[in-house]
């Protein structure tokens, strides 16, 4: 067996960025129009306290899935999800590896458990109830790609729907010689089976590079690549190619069923 | 809560390698010897130089990996979780086995997904503790081992697989959800094979994190025990072949896999275990299997209070009392993103052998195990067992699996 094609309907949209805080304002800044701009997300599933309390990361990554599911007209806590990260929350690691070198007993507890990779997955079902499976997964720049994989096989499974989103922030002081990231980005799909109609993506693993994603939105941001298909979702068809690997990438026809 | 309806039934998937590196020694021999015998890996924590900031505990260390560099070609991948990975892929004819399976697919068809909780975060903060006027050690900072991924990285490079390759990091259920993945992407014929697994090592992160969450025991963990009051830590790497359509002796088979979220605390379990139930009996609905067709159930079984007392009550609602369930925590200590692999391995070796491990370090039950709780190591062949692996975050993990 060679290459595969999967398919799939996107019945959801969510994106933020500082320089385009909704999948409205990206479409805006794609047709050249002027957008809005923001600088922290504040997702409406946290409570104002929790919201204060909680890493930018979990707030985009919330903010973005919430916004997806709301354009898909799906409740949260019906959909199983996987959340993409390349290093989850930098500035968390920042202050474990400082603290560490200077007091480790004075390790704070709730930055501990902040600093697991599906803390954004884990902070998602406790504020939506969503009881279904949550899965946080990693995979470089390769990183959309590999979750979308994996969200198509949750609908090959049987999930009537799946949500996934990928999200990445800034690497603050030492951290930005050891892994790179800028800014904060957040986007979001609600992913259904193909059967049920509406715009349509095929899937297929190819050899090849992908090229580099538009910046219009949080350049230097390690969550980037994922760019390359909004921007095509934002211009309504066409084909995107997100990397997938050393030499290999993932094409992605749009259309509609 | 209870999903709307059951999934369906799965094909079973065949397990054509497995292997495990613990405290107990390298590679499947060591385990079923130190499962046998009683012996246990844990000992007194002398890990890392942390002077007077030194824990009292007990931890689960796989000896010699400071003296086992990686091969040259590798040097820039250099941690103890690679070396860890690396030793782990050359017991058990792993690492032949992985590379027959990228000759006979071909090496995009075979996936890679692999589980950690911190992957090579030990030399993160290394490179942290030896900075110099603001700077951090080039030798360190150029390391290719600053971010999760880098151990499904590093296996890829190492077995030669080109598949989909992706680092799952759901805490202490990471490796037995690459099992779940795998069985996914291979169904849905996005790869014919899938090399999975898991590698956690010590580092200072997690002993001084579980440490603040008062967590950590002073003693060697006692799982499910009256007299319990916290986990020991442990390091292990293990991997298993899944393929679609073998072409080698099969070792097993996965059967089943349920998910779950308890969407009640990042560190705390769901006190009705509601998420661990729905992940099991999702497990046995995707087998096909009734509770009392699993013979032996190794569980998540940390030793800390909650996790045990909401697990046991859990097992006492779903199985009946014919079920051998233990904890090889005793054994290990908790491997974190590896204790998933680590004991699906122990339940693969009791379907091969027909060892089923008692919970060892035990010996007072607490008052919620039910008769499914077993302390004392028994023999016998038996044809299903289960595994469970809960993290933070509420994420759950159960897996079935059937001798060959």
């Amino acid at each position: 067996m060679n290459a595969t094609t999967l398919t799939a309907t996107i019945e959801g949209i969510g994106l933020w960025a500082p320089q385009a805080p909704s999948w409205a304002d990206y479409r805006a800044l794609v047709a050249g129009e002027p957008a809005a701009t923001a600088t922290r997300p504040a997702p409406a599933l946290l409570p104002p306290n929790e919201r204060r309390r909680a890493p930018d990361t979990v707030l985009v990554a919330l903010e973005a899935a919430q916004a997806a599911c709301i354009d898909a007209g799906r409740e949260p806590a019906s959909l199983p999800s996987v959340f993409v990260s390349t290093y989850g929350d930098l500035a968390i690691t920042e202050h474990l590896c400082q603290t560490l070198a200077s007091a480790p007993r004075e390790l704070s507890p709730t930055r501990f458990h902040n600093s697991v990779h599906n803390a954004a997955a884990g902070y998602w079902t406790i504020a939506s109830g969503a009881m279904e499976p949550a899965t946080a997964l990693s995979a470089g720049r390769a990183g959309f790609a590999m979750g979308l994989l994996e969200a198509v096989a949750q609908l090959d499974a049987g999930a009537p729907a799946a949500l996934l989103v990928g999200y990445d922030g800034a690497s603050p002081g030492l951290l930005r010689e050891l892994a790179f990231s800028e800014g904060l980005l957040g986007v979001a799909l609600v992913l259904a089976p193909a059967a049920t109609g509406g715009r349509t993506l095929a899937l297929s693993l190819e050899d090849g590079e992908a090229p580099a994603a538009p910046e219009r939105v949080a350049p230097g941001n390690a969550m980037a690549p994922a760019l390359a298909l909004f921007e095509a979702l934002a211009r309504g068809d066409g084909s995107a190619c997100l990397p997938a690997g050393e030499g290999r990438r993932l094409r992605l026809d749009l259309g509609h069923g | 809560m209870q999903p709307a309806t059951s999934p369906p039934r799965i094909a079973p998937l065949a397990i054509t390698a497995h292997t495990a590196t613990t405290a107990l020694g390298a590679g499947l021999e060591a385990q079923r010897e130190a499962l046998a015998s009683g012996r246990s890996g844990l000992r007194r924590n002398d890990f890392g130089d942390y002077g007077e900031a030194a824990l009292a505990c007990w931890i689960g260390r796989v000896d010699g990996l400071e003296d086992g560099p990686l091969p040259a070609r590798f040097a820039a991948w250099e941690s103890r979780n690679h070396r860890l990975a690396w030793r782990a892929l050359q017991q058990d004819g792993f690492a032949d086995a992985a590379a027959a399976a990228v000759a006979r697919h071909g090496a995009t068809r075979v996936a890679v997904i692999v589980g950690t909780s911190t992957s090579s975060i030990g030399e993160t903060a290394t490179a942290y503790a030896r900075q110099h006027d603001g700077r951090l050690p080039e030798a360190l900072a150029r390391l290719k081992v600053h971010t999760p991924h880098a151990l499904g990285d590093f296996v890829a490079l190492a077995s030669g697989a080109r598949g989909p390759c992706l680092t799952v990091a759901t805490a202490c259920s990471s490796s037995a959800k690459v099992f779940a993945l795998a069985a996914r992407m291979l169904q849905a014929g996005i790869a014919d094979a899938a090399i999975v697994g898991g590698v956690d090592t010590l580092c200072g992160s997690v002993l001084y994190g579980f440490n603040a969450l008062q967590l950590v025991s002073t003693n060697p963990c006692r799982p499910f025990d009256a007299r319990r009051d916290g986990l020991s830590l442990g390091e292990a790497g293990g991997f298993a072949l899944l393929e679609r359509e073998p072409a080698t002796p099969v070792r097993g088979w996965l059967r089943g896999y349920g998910e779950s979220s308890d969407a009640h605390h990042m560190s705390a379990p769901h006190p009705q275990g509601l998420g661990a139930l729905r992940a099991m009996r999702e497990a046995l609905a995707r087998a096909g299997l009734e509770p009392q067709a699993i013979d032996y159930l190794n569980l998540h079984g940390t030793a800390t209070p909650a996790n045990d007392s909401v697990e046991a009550a859990a097992i006492a609602e779903l199985f009946p009392a014919t079920l051998h369930a233990s904890s090889t925590k005793g054994w290990t200590g908790h491997t974190l993103g590896a204790a998933g692999i680590v004991e699906s391995v122990f339940a693969l070796l009791a379907l091969e052998e027909g060892l089923l491990p008692g919970t060892l370090n035990s010996s007072e039950p607490d008052p919620a195990c039910g008769p499914q709780l077993r302390f004392e190591t028994a023999r016998r062949p038996i044809a299903l067992a289960m595994n469970n692996a809960f993290g933070f975050g509420g994420n759950n993990c159960s897996l079935v699996f059937a001798r060959a």
